[in-house]
């Protein structure tokens, strides 16, 4: 299918039919569709196989009966989600009522554009947008992606929403902070914010193995942003009845969990981009054996999404291991404990840098 | 009086949260792969396909029975109505026609109903019945489209309880 149409848009551009920018246009938008059509499946699996993997551990066996080992359950899912009825209660300030459920799926669609998810197909790099600050506009819409759950505690007009809110944004501040310092590190090894530079810079040796500490605070960041447990105090269904979604219903919901969801994808994304060599096969040298052929750029993009998928899968083990943090023990953390460390690692990395010099 | 909560002082590895972390990861883990390559037996049952058998004594259904020779038991003598706490029951007594084998017992239920939706399965009606007439029974699930279809009618009921020997015999002709 890709090939296909690329070949179109090749012929297009030989045919002297199409300017550039159309070329570039068509392509980039052949990349959305493609990355965006990936993600949401993604989503829509990675729901299932929580709950198939955390029946697992509990001893149970979990949706298994729409299709083969329930395989069919997220379109099932979707479409009572759809055919609910949109309930718009009474006391909530619409406009941000139904504006929050977007926003907070919104940021994690854009992160991902400038997450390099293959090497080049075709001449074309596999990045949506290559923007040399990317890391800085990851982090920027991750710090927006809080706004929806803020907005939609506060515009829910109800108590436990409102709580939720609130710890939502107290969590985010707290752990922001600690995300920005542990990859300093990264950059200061690596010497440019372009994501894709930073892949090709560990080609040789993951950093997960030169900064195994700014790993760590990262991923426990990462957690604290996507709000999963043992960071998922903004919805703790055990306090908050559902925290900041008490209120909402049907596709409304849906955006919501969708947008936990997108966020784990990304957040996994980022990780494997930042520590784990990115799209890059270790070991294998690919190129060698297959050519710089389409068919090595497909190997790049399955390596790719094979490692996130390895995240996801450790994003659900951790949740049905650990339980919630208390309120006190989170803060404690973000500020006495990631906070100093991830000074401490900058500090190191600078040492370590200066002594080989 | 103030109540001191004597706190246990952590040691460094537990305060790092690491080891336990881990520890706990590794239990999940294997609880994982274990379930997921089958290698123990698995408790839960998958319900319509798979039912759990109720157990001897079961408190189910309410249902009326006949005995060994076919006759329905009850007499409707109306104590099983009057006992039953949320009022589940309603018997219509009619008289046995004459020249009916058991006419000495004068009267019959024209109609029995009892109401599922409003049956508590206390077992009241079956200490109460005099005749043995009425037992609760190992049904369990109790499904209907409607409501009228769980208000169960005589036929009903003389069917799902079937025939229970009666020691006694005390219509027996004598
Ligand atoms: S079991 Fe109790 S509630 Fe049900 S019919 Fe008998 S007396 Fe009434
Ligand atoms: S079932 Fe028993 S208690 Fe109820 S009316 Fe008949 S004989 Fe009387």
């Amino acid at each position: 299918m890709v090939n296909h149409a690329a070949d179109i848009v090749v012929h297009w551009v030989q045919a002297g039919m199409a300017t550039p920018w159309l070329v570039w246009l068509v392509i980039t938008l052949m990349k959305c569709g493609a990355v965006v059509g990936v993600m949401m499946g993604m989503v829509a699996y990675t729901v299932l196989a929580e709950r198939r993997f955390c029946a697992f551990i509990q001893d149970r066996l979990g949706p298994n009966r729409v299709g083969p080992f329930g395989l069919l359950q997220p379109v099932a899912d979707g479409m009572k989600l759809f055919l609910k009825e949109n309930v718009l209660p009474g006391h909530v300030n619409k406009v941000y009522y139904v504006l929050a459920p977007a926003i907070t799926l919104f940021p994690a669609l854009a992160t991902i554009a400038v997450i390099p998810f293959g090497n080049r197909l075709g001449g074309e790099k596999m990045v949506i947008a290559d923007l040399n600050v990317g890391i800085l506009w990851v982090f920027s819409l991750a710090a927006l992606g809080v706004y929806g759950i803020v907005l939609a505690g506060w515009a829910s007009n109800s108590k436990y929403p409102f709580i939720g809110g609130v710890r939502s944004a107290a969590q985010l501040i707290s752990y922001e902070l600690a995300m920005g310092l542990s990859v300093i590190g990264v950059f200061m090894l690596a010497g440019s914010l372009n994501l894709g530079q930073v892949v090709e810079y560990q080609s040789h040796c993951w950093l997960v193995l030169k900064q195994p500490l700014g790993f760590l605070i990262f991923m426990v960041a990462m957690f604290a942003e996507t709000n999963r447990t043992p960071f998922d105090l903004p919805e703790g269904e055990q306090e908050l009845a559902a925290g900041y979604n008490t209120e909402y219903g049907s596709m409304k919901f849906a955006l919501f969990f969708m947008g936990e969801y997108a966020n784990m994808v990304v957040a996994s994304a980022v990780m494997v981009t930042l520590f784990f060599g990115g799209w890059q096969v270790p070991f294998i040298p690919v190129e060698q054996w297959l050519g710089c052929s389409w068919l090595s750029g497909m190997v790049y993009i399955g390596c790719f999404l094979a490692k996130l998928a390895a995240f996801l899968f450790l994003f659900i083990w951790v949740r049905w291991t650990l339980p919630r943090f208390r309120y006190d023990q989170l803060m404690n953390l973000g500020w006495k404990v990631l906070l100093p460390l991830g000074l401490l690692n900058i500090l190191l990395t600078a040492l370590v840098l200066a002594g080989q010099r | 009086m103030a109540i001191i909560t004597p706190r246990p002082q952590l040691t460094l590895a537990e305060r790092l949260y690491l080891p336990a972390i881990v520890s706990g990861m590794w239990l999940t883990i294997r609880h994982f792969f274990v379930n997921l390559l089958g290698l123990k037996k698995k408790f839960t049952l998958e319900y319509p396909d798979e039912k759990c058998p109720p157990p001897p004594g079961c408190r189910g259904a309410p249902t009326l029975v006949r005995d060994e020779d076919g006759r329905e038991k009850c007499v409707a003598c109306q104590l099983c109505e009057f006992v039953c706490p949320p009022r589940a029951i309603r018997v219509t007594p009619e008289a046995l026609p004459p020249g009916s084998r058991h006419a000495k017992i004068e009267k019959r239920p024209a109609a029995f109903e009892i109401n599922m939706l409003r049956c508590i399965y206390c077992g009241f009606c079956q200490e109460v019945c005099p005749e043995e007439a009425i037992f609760l029974r190992e049904k369990t699930i109790l499904t209907g489209a409607s409501r009228r279809e769980l208000v169960h009618d005589k036929q009903r009921l003389l069917a799902l309880g079937g025939s229970r020997p009666d020691s006694v015999k005390k219509w027996k002709d004598k």
